[in-house]
């Protein structure tokens, strides 16, 4: 099968990295609670989610990204599509645009604590702040992109601008606003997780941070996993749509 | 309005040349656009009429507005002045009656042949069934009936460039525009292009307005030849071009053709001569001395 050789080298790698990780721990004698060996994380790791303390909290971690995307990525393409469509919005919002992006994101999640609260919504609040601003500029420039001369092909049939964007626009940025959203969902990841020590009952952030409090250092490790984990499994996803949908232009 | 979709050939009008309204028609037709702020006039009151039905291929140097008087007669571009007419009435935006072939073939990469034929009838909002029989037609009116699953990435650039060519007649325009359409081709597949043109030309019925570089593409395909001079375009000579039809390659009276296209030569040559005086001084030659210089 073609599959092997994309699998098999990423799996040579992991296992010199867990057999380095190992030697470390063996070799400079570490206590579990500062540097627990992979044999241990793993096993931390499957009990936490046979015994039930890892779903609850993994559950939280992807609804807030799910509702922070759903609510930023839809805001960012249509933002990024208007300002690459309209000279006026582009000059009003681009200031503050750039404004904000300068402003990091995570700065707010107190702000954003002090006016939401700690729980599913103001997360999620923070994972769609940090999903949009990527999506923005991809969108941005993606449409900004789409080659004039297909534009005015498709203007001598007489299209809407629905036809344009439906028919020609959005296929043709697609590959660019995908982009921008592999981007997103790898920091929403990330939003996610500092939203919630930023306060919250549930939640791998809150897992962390609860395991880092009481030095059960091996169960801090399985919940860093399992961010990995959701963090490729979102980013192929998009990957996969990529693959299924963007056909780049010739 | 009922189209008649599954038709690829109009039904036959009166043949070209009769007195009846003419296909195309322009009146004082002035075009010009801003450049730094300096208004540059491009077309420089068009006056022509072209008969149904027949071809016309416009020649003039480089840059001397052909394209853009394409897009004018299309709709693309308004006009300053002066009127367009198709058929007997006024061109004012961009007109089903007109169908437009860009130099390149400007397919939408992510449709199939078959897709992109189809996109002027999405467009205008016809039902799947009209646009399956339709683009099947058109398909096969341009030999690509077993291309339709294909990509533009998939096929030929003289492929592609069918492909455009059946998008464009696709809502049955009572005249086509072709902008060196066939200038990306070697010139063996470009030769066998134009012959496959003639032929398509007499199905449908459709007159034809074609730009080209070549003096010879030009008499084999044209019934009238039309040469423009360099920016501002204006017309400089209106040269009928007698050879009888159906034209083949091999047929052609020599001495008629050489006649021809050493006319249309000559009326070029002293086009391109003025060309080149503008160009080297790009200001008239009533401007002061200090203007040349800032």
């Amino acid at each position: 099968m073609i599959r092997r050789d994309r699998v098999v080298p990423p799996l040579l790698a992991l296992a010199a990295f867990l057999a380095g990780w190992q030697l470390l721990v063996f070799v400079g004698g570490y206590a579990t609670f500062i540097l627990p060996g992979p044999l241990v994380v793993g096993e931390r790791f499957v009990v936490a989610w046979t015994d039930g303390t890892m779903a609850p909290h993994a559950i939280t971690t992807l609804a807030e990204i799910g509702f922070g995307f759903i609510g930023g990525a839809p805001a960012g393409m249509l933002t990024g599509y208007v300002m690459a469509r309209s000279r006026l919005v582009n000059r009003v919002l681009s200031p503050y645009l750039v404004a904000a992006q300068a402003v990091p994101i995570l700065a707010l999640a107190p702000l954003i604590a002090l006016w939401f609260g700690s729980g599913l919504f103001a997360h999620s609040v923070i994972v769609a702040l940090i999903v949009f601003f990527p999506v923005v500029i991809s969108t941005l420039v993606a449409v900004r992109g789409v080659d004039r001369r297909l534009l005015e092909m498709a203007r001598s049939y007489r299209v809407t601008r629905g036809q344009r964007l439906r028919m020609v626009e959005l296929p043709a940025a697609l590959p660019g606003i995908l982009g921008g959203l592999r981007i997103g969902v790898t920091l929403a990841v990330v939003g996610a997780i500092v939203a919630e020590w930023t306060g919250g009952e549930t939640g791998l952030g809150v897992l962390i941070n609860l395991a880092r409090y009481s030095f059960k250092t091996p169960l801090m490790f399985a919940a860093l996993l399992t961010i990995a984990l959701i963090g490729v499994a979102l980013y192929s996803v998009v990957l996969l749509v990529e693959r299924r949908y963007a056909i780049p232009a010739a | 309005m009922t189209a008649e979709p599954g038709r690829a050939l109009r039904d036959p009008g009166p043949p070209a040349g009769d007195g009846s309204v003419p296909a195309i028609h322009l009146d004082g037709v002035r075009f010009g656009f801003q450049i730094d702020g300096r208004q540059t006039e491009v077309i420089a009151g068009l006056d022509l009429e072209i008969a149904p039905r027949s071809i016309v291929a416009l020649v003039g140097p480089n840059g001397c507005g052909k394209s853009t008087l394409l897009r004018v007669i299309a709709g693309l571009l308004p006009a300053r002045s002066g009127t367009v007419e198709v058929e007997g009435r006024p061109v004012t935006g961009p007109d089903p009656r007109v169908g437009l072939v860009f130099q390149e073939p400007r397919l939408l990469p992510w449709r199939s042949a078959f897709a992109n034929v189809a996109f002027p009838l999405e467009v205008a909002g016809r039902d799947r069934g009209a646009r399956e029989r339709r683009v099947t037609d058109l398909l096969g009116l341009v030999g690509l009936r077993d291309w339709s699953r294909a990509r533009p990435a998939e096929l030929s650039g003289g492929m592609r460039q069918r492909v455009a060519i059946a998008r464009a007649l696709a809502l049955e325009p009572a005249v086509l525009l072709l902008d060196e359409p066939f200038s990306a081709l070697d010139s063996l597949t470009r030769e066998r292009f134009n012959v496959e043109l003639l032929r398509l030309w007499e199905r449908i019925g459709a007159t034809i307005v074609l730009v080209t570089h070549s003096i010879a593409e030009a008499v084999f395909l044209a019934d009238r030849v039309l040469v423009l001079s360099p920016r501002p375009a204006q017309l400089v000579a209106d040269v009928a071009v007698d050879l009888p039809r159906p034209r083949r390659p091999g047929d052609l009276d020599a001495a008629a053709v050489t006649r021809t296209a050493a006319e249309i030569r000559a009326h070029l040559e002293g086009a391109t001569d003025d060309a080149f005086a503008v160009a080297t001084g790009d200001v008239p030659a009533h401007a002061q001395p200090d203007e040349v210089i800032s």
